[in-house]
């Protein structure tokens, strides 16, 4: 059967008004804290005065010459992207009516190597987006209707927040309000929360994303994977991808790699339910039955032993715990695994020499969004001893030791030390969780009998956290009884419509950053800086952070004028400069930690209890956990449901991308996978609209368009993550597709670090308009 | 010369990350391109088949679109590109309905727009913007009268095919499979 689907954007035959009628059932919650519609503007509306906080005309006037591009009208800047959190390095292309025309990667960046992603490439469209956040806001309470924005000034904006953040410090404590952040800015915001007094301080990447793997591969290695992940896939012979859908999910260097590991003819292994764009570059491809990826692990790893395929010598040298683990997998054959996986017991033998043939140059990927089934430290710990075994770890084609570029910090006076933390909400749970978690601080919003306080004020920078969440009823119900929100962001997006104060961001062509310093092979810094003024009233981050700081009495924790100065200082620190890194944007600095793989015989020192690389992990079993993974069977659909299971596009990040112009160009609405076998049980069609409701009765407040494949097994249904917008200000992504995360009822919590699986979801479909979201 | 690219169909992860640089370079409005992704689907689960395509102008060297022009504002230049004059384009729409491709569409300024190779970039020895930005670079392009150029490579040590051979067009993008 051939089917074909194509992105003809040119040739799109209609666009559905979707669904203008409905509200979301969350526009007349009838809590004290009213969604507002930002277009609701103008009752009580002030006019907009932007007097006072000017910064004065070295950042907001011109942006710098720019260097001229020979042959052309154009100049360019250099700048970092922010579409996603790879941050690749790029230049700004801008001509001379100061439209910015183009964004081109960096030819020095090891993030891009001079080729951005569609998004980094559609970056533009962030700039131009005419539903941009234009000015600050404040909530108006009307006692005869629904809440109001209105504008406001710089000045009282600011003004306001800090008076309601200190009220709510007096009232409470300062440890009462929390910073969720997503994005370069978040580390102003977070000096100004710590300077206040609090350091709870989460990003949903944590407890929402990477969280489990971290958290494993601290336990094993000693040290976090981090990002970009040190997977030295352009040397690799052997790529197992553990539902890592790389090339949907676009992490620039890593698809590149891959790439290159496809023309150097590196065997890729996938496992995944779906037949993902990477299983369709593999020369083996598992198509695994949904939440037994641990079983297939474990097999994996028993194979390895039982074969004695492991490397012998790493192992003895490196590793501690290997005969409990020999003991743990012994009856962990292939076909005790085949039972609950359904792939055969002579594929994954297969596979597993596969792995062992090409090893140590073998990466069994650590993934990177991983919270699924609350079992995830383990499943990740699993991978990590199966690396172990292959010796692949510190090996050229495995994982190389990746350097930080290390920049001095200014001097500020110390923080306060908080009299209460996020922990204190949970009394021996989640010690392992090295982050702060971001859903914790959410449910510890909830006021409880079980706790003697709950947040009162959230700090929210750029994101978009009813949509990233799981259970947006209870996102939502949370931020029903705060004191205070504030909301920075560049995007109307929904949690702007919650807070009581919106302070507009200008995007990241329009401004400074600090300077990217995140790991590679060697040490790299990259500059962004403005390429033209800040469109609108908005302004940078660090601009809002620092304002904020003075108005709340802690301005000696932003020691500068304007932050080129600290730029400045820190890069001739490591002997570059503000003007030398606005004509290269990309440096390469020394690399000081020695080699990039470990020599044979070296001694290595793990920063573990035991020194060693953990197959088995005293730290767990003290903890009350399994000190070796263990498999645990998980729910399956129920009769006429199906596990949802979500994923990435690559033109898109999260919900964030939804909106913009250039890259909706390339995909408008997500549509949900269906194998044509459910989808004649269904009288399904392809291109057809149904709604979605979940195991909870909870019904997608928008429809969802079906896509009829073969790509996708009859016991799962896939969409991608971050579209079905209820924001009618975000005038293009307003009710397009359907919003996977309010599907996301149920959480499997990972009791090792407070991680949220949220694959333990599952949808049935409505084909007639469902009564109950009408409003 | 003559100028072609070869599209390696087991690199391409099909991002359109094509389609965004060339809107971008090229100023093509929102909601239109000039090149574009197509995905084919192939056997029942699991035993599947993916072919992700960069697709666009064939640049073909019997060019239906340049043959039914009535103005000669479609034609071929040096190097076997096909081009449009859009001032001398009068918008009729034929060459749109001759190309087997569907690789043409209506500017909305009037004319006929599509594919040039970006011959203002490759003129100052640029690749064209879909090459450049690539990220699995599974986009190779050049001159196939030159042995050594990335095309040529390319084209040398794989199996390859053309879309719509039957056409007689004999179309320049090669697909490597």
């Amino acid at each position: 059967m051939i089917h074909l689907y194509c992105l003809l954007i040119n040739k799109a035959i209609c666009i559905l008004n979707l669904h203008q009628n409905y509200i979301s059932r969350y526009l007349d919650m009838t809590n004290r804290r009213d969604f507002i519609k930002i277009s609701a503007l103008g009752l009580g509306g002030a006019a907009i005065a932007t007097s006072g906080y000017n910064i004065g005309s070295k950042l907001m006037a011109a942006p710098g010459d720019g260097e001229k591009v020979k042959g052309t009208n154009l100049k360019r800047y250099p700048t970092y992207c922010e579409v996603c959190f790879w941050k690749c390095a790029g230049w700004t292309y801008v001509d001379e009516d100061n439209n910015i025309v183009k964004v081109i990667g960096n030819d020095d960046d090891p993030h891009c190597n001079g080729r951005l992603c569609p998004r980094g490439t559609g970056g533009p469209g962030m700039y131009n987006d005419e539903d941009r956040l234009k000015t600050p806001l404040i909530r108006v309470k009307n006692e005869n209707g629904p809440d109001t924005f209105r504008e406001a000034s710089w000045d009282e904006a600011l003004d306001y927040t800090a008076k309601r953040l200190k009220e709510v410090a007096a009232e409470h404590g300062p440890e009462c309000v929390a910073l969720f952040n997503h994005g370069s800015g978040g580390k102003y915001f977070g000096t100004l929360l710590k300077a206040f007094g609090s350091n709870n301080i989460a990003a949903p990447s944590f407890a929402q994303c990477r969280g489990p793997r971290e958290t494993a591969w601290i336990a094993t290695y000693g040290e976090a994977v981090g990002s970009p992940e040190p997977t030295d896939i352009r040397d690799t012979q052997c790529l197992v991808l553990i539902g890592s859908h790389i090339g949907e999910n676009m992490h620039n260097g890593q698809v590149q790699e891959m790439s290159d590991a496809i023309d150097k003819g590196a065997t890729i292994i996938t496992v995944d339910p779906r037949f993902s764009t990477a299983a369709s570059k593999s020369k083996y491809w598992l198509p695994i039955k949904p939440a037994t990826d641990l079983a297939l692990l474990l097999s994996w790893i028993n194979v390895l032993i039982e074969e004695e395929l492991y490397n012998k010598e790493y192992v003895a040298q490196h590793t501690y715990g290997f005969e409990m683990l020999k003991e743990h997998v012994k009856n962990m054959t292939p076909e005790w695994a085949y039972g609950k996986t359904t792939i055969k017991p002579d594929l994954i033998r297969k596979t597993a020499r596969e792995m062992a043939k090409a090893a140590p140059a073998v990466i069994v990927h650590p993934g990177r969004h991983v919270t699924w089934y609350g079992d995830d430290t383990q499943r990740i710990r699993a991978v990590a001893i199966l690396n172990a075994l292959l010796g692949s770890w510190g090996a050229r084609g495995g994982f190389y030791m990746k350097e930080t570029a290390h920049l001095p910090h200014e001097t500020t006076p110390p923080f306060p030390t908080p009299k209460r933390t996020w922990r204190d909400a949970y009394p021996g749970q989640f010690k392992l969780a090295s982050l702060a978690l971001s859903s914790g601080i959410c449910d510890a919003t909830i006021p409880s009998s079980n706790r003697s306080c709950s947040f009162k004020a959230w700090i929210v920078y750029g994101t978009n956290l009813p949509l990233t969440l799981p259970n947006m009823d209870n996102t939502l119900n949370a931020i029903s009884h705060l004191d205070f929100m504030v909301a920075i962001d560049t995007m109307p997006m929904e949690v702007t419509g919650y807070a009581d104060v919106v302070l507009p961001e200008c995007t990241y062509l329009e401004r400074y950053d600090l300077i990217r310093t995140s790991p590679h092979r060697e040490p790299y810094i990259a500059l962004r800086m403005p390429a033209v003024e800040p469109k609108y009233d908005s302004k940078p981050g660090w601009w809002i952070a620092k304002q904020l700081a003075e108005k709340m009495g802690l301005g000696d924790y932003f020691p500068y004028d304007d932050i080129t100065e600290l730029l400045d200082w820190q890069l001739k620190e490591v002997g570059s400069s503000l003007e030398e890194m606005q004509k290269i944007g990309v440096k390469k600095l020394e690399r000081t930690s020695g080699p990039l793989y470990f020599s044979k015989g070296e001694n290595i020192e793990f920063n573990t209890p035991s020194g060693k690389i953990e197959l088995y992990s005293n730290e767990l079993a003290g903890e009350g956990f399994d000190p070796m993974p263990v498999f645990t069977k998980h729910p399956e659909p129920p009769q006429g449901f199906y596990r949802l299971i979500y994923g990435r596009a690559p033109m898109h990040t999260f919900s964030r991308t939804a909106n913009n112009a250039n890259l909706i160009d390339l995909k408008k609405e997500n549509n949900v996978w269906v194998n044509p076998k459910v989808a004649k049980l269904w009288d399904l069609k392809t291109g057809q609209y149904v709604w979605l409701k979940n195991q909870d009765g909870v019904v997608s407040t928008y429809p969802i368009k079906v896509r009829i494949t073969e790509r996708i097994r009859w016991d799962s249904v896939y969409m991608v993550h971050g579209f079905g917008h209820s924001k009618k200000e975000l005038t293009r992504a307003y009710g397009r597709g359907a919003n996977d995360t309010e599907m996301i009822t149920k959480v499997m919590m990972d009791p090792i670090m407070g991680g949220t699986g949220m694959r333990g979801n599952f949808i049935t479909f409505l084909t007639e308009k469902p009564e109950e979201v009408e409003s | 010369m003559r100028y072609a690219m070869a599209v390696d169909t087991k690199k391409c992860v099909g991002c359109s990350d094509c389609v965004v640089a060339c809107q971008t370079e090229n100023n093509v409005p929102i909601g239109f391109c000039r090149d574009w992704i197509t995905e084919t689907v192939d056997g029942s689960y699991p035993n599947v088949e993916i072919e992700l395509r960069s697709e666009r102008c064939n640049h073909c060297e019997n060019a239906p679109c340049v043959r039914c022009c009535p103005t000669g504002a479609s034609h071929i230049v040096d190097g076997g590109v096909v081009l449009v004059t859009h001032d001398e384009c009068i918008g009729c729409g034929a060459c749109i309905q001759s190309c087997p491709y569907d690789a043409r569409y209506s500017h909305p300024d009037g004319y006929v727009d599509k594919c040039t190779f970006c011959m203002h970039r490759v003129e100052k020895g640029q690749l064209p913007a879909c090459v450049a930005v690539c990220p699995t670079k599974c986009l190779y392009f050049g001159d196939l009268d030159d042995p050594n150029s990335d095309v040529s490579n390319a084209l040398r040590n794989r199996k390859y095919k053309v879309l719509a051979d039957e056409a007689g067009t004999n179309p320049q993008i090669y697909y490597l499979i």
